[in-house]
């Protein structure tokens, strides 16, 4: 327990930072049934009223309550981005090690295939491919966790590849370990700090994304709320001098900066540089 | 310029901590040094005896997690433990250089060597670029690289170990500083290449009125290079004296278990019995990298029998790890067998069945690189038991205890630990222990003597020794140390670009006559006494008339 406490009292403060708003917002989309004071798309009050101590945050285009949304958003904007990274990683992560082990023409189809993806911006790919799969909640997953994991390769395969020259290695392979056993026991446990540290930032990349896709109708469908098409719903606002549609871009933009702190502690960490 | 009685760098006290598992714990204890002008101090020890870090604090610098705590370094009247970055870093390279173990990971290799060389003196303003090219080109040619016109002009890929190695002399002698530090510049070369890069580097020290540090663990190195040793362990100063004195009349009980550890012998063998069938043999093989026109391995034949080391020598380049490899089955020799109990492996491992797997293992040099870092102790050694042996649960349990007893670790004590817990010597003893734990016929032993200190590499060869006996295993034992093959082998194969070019029983091999190249490698292993490079190199130029 003291070595813990003690662990923990080396976390440089901007890591602590970063850690304290990840809990919150884990925190708010847990218990959002809880905290929000109405329901995620009941009407309670006329368009676009002010701040009150009923609408703690007024309300938006429909009437609906703002503050409740946000923090229903916190639940769906979060949850479908973590399990999209997820997906990517696991995806990313085992196509690369594969092709790091087997190497020749394995490799080769692999990393053509990734680089054709990757080669089309992002964006505009995420678009073609929903508007042909439709904009359901698991077309988005899938299509996003597709495009995601072809950067998640190519990390994975670089990383690998420094592991597999590795005469522990070549010692499992000569003892005629299986592949799956190689990828697993050999490979992983070392290319784990990077990967968790690109993990953090990805996550971000994808969060952003949803956000992106959401402010340009094809994320998140209404009536669920998330914090994109919330910044697109009330942008309008904005003329009128109200701050209000730049508090979910703003609950966007700190989240991000939040989990790049703790990126930055991990990255430095796994560096083993010790000053 | 030669005067050995003015100092040129001074320490007193000095001390430096290292940060580890959150504590700073002492590296340096408190060594006092003096270093006059154009004299050449050796520094001795073990690995951890804290050689490097007084070499680069000699330059007011700490590694990382590392802090000076105490004393005083004096350059030329300037204190450099309390400097400022820009004290230091106009010293560095102008003043003070370091040319360190391995030149090949500290070449940028993305730059020409000319480039990387003429760096220093033209940022500094010392020199124009063409004059610190010329200088270059003469700095090259001292220091007998071949083409030293061309030579500056190729990537560090494409010369070789020893050659980059003087590159980096000629470099740290850029802009003639006042000291240089060596750190073991010769430790990562054979003996054929380190002779040329010792007698390169003394010559130009001599030449140029150089004060010199030179870190090794090598005594016979240490013997031709410096004006005085100094004996260090566990961070503190066991003794110094100058050259003569400190190799005939070491005082101190440490220093003479460092001197006596040559003397190490496996007892004597009667040879194999004719007729008997070798546990593992090559006969005829012939290997070659894909793409490449020359084979690196010419029809090699070799038996391995039970009981019996077989040493492989031979400078680097000649084969010997090929040869490893082709039994392995890494590299599939293009012609030839390899039987084990006369019946022909696979070539490629690939095919080969568990048991056949099984009966070979290999120890690899590097046990840094071989061992998983991620891996408990148990893990490492326990897999090759579940894994060719069937062993379960307290079975298993059992077994990695009585094989650690056998390469005698406390088992409770090293059970759960991770590779970076252990120091050198016991890592390759674990690396030891997962070739064991398949129960092999043939153990390939990779070099696995050549990363370690004097000392621990004898108890690694004692344990070789003791296990081969226990378990009645047959050795091919890869090395590039003469000294080495002198202690453990039965017989001795000397390999010369891919060929065998003589083989026999271990007397036979090291008394005259020699095969030409055999005697070449002989002649190149340093002795302890100080006039031994000067003797080789004249006997060399009277031979080549």
């Amino acid at each position: 327990m003291n070595a813990i406490l003690h662990e923990l009292r080396k976390v440089p403060l901007t890591a602590k930072f970063g850690c304290a708003v990840v809990l919150f917002y884990i925190f708010v989309a847990v218990f959002a049934p809880v905290l929000a004071p109405f329901g995620e798309s009941e009407v309670v009050g006329y368009e676009y009223e002010f701040w009150s101590a009923v609408n703690w945050l007024g309300t938006d285009s429909l009437g609906r309550d703002m503050a409740t949304r946000m923090i229903y958003g916190a639940r769906n904007t979060i949850g479908i981005a973590l399990v999209t990274t997820m997906i990517a990683f696991a995806v990313g992560s085992a196509a690369g090690f594969f092709a790091a082990v087997l190497q020749a023409w394995v490799d080769q189809v692999l990393s053509r295939a990734v680089d054709v993806v990757i080669s089309i911006p992002t964006l505009i790919f995420a678009l073609l491919l929903l508007t042909i799969f439709g904009a359901s909640v698991t077309s988005l997953i899938g299509v996003i966790a597709l495009i995601y994991a072809t950067f998640v390769y190519r990390i994975a395969r670089a990383v690998a590849m420094g592991i597999v020259v590795m005469d522990y290695v070549e010692a499992a392979q000569v003892r005629g370990e299986g592949l799956w056993w190689i990828m697993r026991k050999e490979i992983l446990s070392i290319a784990a700090p990077p990967l968790v540290a690109e993990f953090g930032l990805r996550f971000c990349f994808v969060f952003l994304t949803i956000s992106g896709l959401s402010f340009l109708g094809l994320g998140i469908q209404p009536p669920a709320a998330d914090w994109g098409s919330m910044v697109r719903e009330n942008a309008s606002l904005i003329t009128f001098g109200d701050l209000t549609p730049l508090i979910p871009a703003a609950a966007i933009g700190l989240l991000t900066v939040a989990v790049n702190f703790i990126v930055d502690w991990m990255l430095h960490k796994a560096s083993g540089l010790k000053t | 310029m030669n005067d050995k009685q003015t100092p040129l760098l001074t320490m007193q006290n000095l001390q430096i901590e290292g940060l580890s598992e959150d504590r700073w714990k002492p590296i340096v204890k408190g060594v006092d040094l003096t270093l006059g002008k154009g004299e050449v101090l050796g520094l001795i020890g073990e690995s951890g005896a804290g050689k490097s870090t007084i070499g680069l604090g000699a330059m007011g610098h700490v590694r990382d997690g590392c802090r000076f705590s105490g004393g005083t370094v004096h350059f030329d009247g300037i204190e450099l433990t309390g400097a400022t970055r820009e004290t230091c870093r106009d010293l560095r390279s102008t003043r003070i250089a370091y040319v360190a173990q391995s030149a090949a990971a500290s070449f940028n290799p993305a730059f020409k060597l000319i480039n990387q060389h003429t760096e220093f003196p033209v940022r500094r303003g010392l020199m124009q670029r063409e004059e610190a090219q010329k200088d270059a080109v003469d700095l090259y040619r001292q220091l007998q690289l071949p083409n030293p016109e061309e030579i500056g002009f190729r990537y560090p890929h494409q010369v070789s170990g020893g050659q980059l190695q003087r590159a980096m002399t000629a470099m740290a002698m850029a802009c003639r500083p006042d000291l240089i530090i060596f750190d073991e510049p010769t430790t990562a070369l054979d003996v054929t290449t380190q002779i040329e890069v010792l007698s390169a580097i003394r010559n130009i020290v001599e030449d140029l009125g150089t004060s010199a540090i030179y870190i090794t663990h090598d005594l016979a190195v240490v013997a031709q290079m410096a004006d005085r040793i100094m004996v260090l362990r566990y961070g503190e100063e066991i003794e110094a004296a100058d050259t003569a004195t400190m190799l005939n009349a070491p005082k101190e009980d440490y220093t003479k278990s460092l001197w006596a550890v040559r003397s190490f012998k496996a007892a004597e063998k009667a040879p194999v019995a004719e007729g008997q069938m070798p546990v593992v043999s090559l006969r005829d093989v012939t290997a070659q990298y894909p793409g490449m026109a020359q084979p690196v391995l010419n029809s090699v034949s070799i038996d391995f029998h039970a009981d019996r080391t077989v040493a492989v020598v031979g400078e680097s380049g000649s084969g010997k790890s090929t040869t490893a490899r082709s039994v392995m089955g890494l590299l599939p020799p293009v012609q030839g067998e390899i039987p084990l109990n006369g019946a022909p492996l696979s070539l490629d491992f690939r095919k080969r069945s568990k048991q056949e797997l099984q009966a070979v293992q290999m120890i690899y040099q590097m046990a840094d690189i071989a061992l998983n870092p991620k891996q408990q102790i148990k893990d490492i050694i326990g897999r090759p038991m579940t894994y060719y042996r069937r062993l379960k649960g307290k079975q298993l349990t059992e077994e990695i205890r009585a094989l650690l007893a056998d390469i005698e670790l406390e088992p409770d004590q090293y059970m759960n630990r991770l590779p970076s817990e252990l120091s050198g010597g016991q890592k390759q003893r674990i690396g030891i222990a997962r070739a064991l734990a398949a129960s092999p016929k043939l153990v390939i032993c990779d070099e696995v003597t050549s990363a370690l200190d004097q000392l621990v590499a004898e108890g690694i060869l004692r344990l070789l020794g003791k296990l081969q006996k226990e378990h009645d295993l047959a050795y091919m034992f890869i090395t590039h140390d003469i000294s080495t093959v002198r202690a453990i082998a039965d017989e001795v194969g000397v390999m010369q670009q891919g060929r065998v070019v003589e083989q026999g029983a271990k007397e036979a091999i090291f008394s005259p006559p020699h095969a030409p190249y055999t005697d070449l490698l002989l002649s190149s292993v340093p002795e302890m006494d100080p006039a031994w490079l000067d003797r080789v190199l004249a006997d060399r130029a009277a031979a080549r008339g």
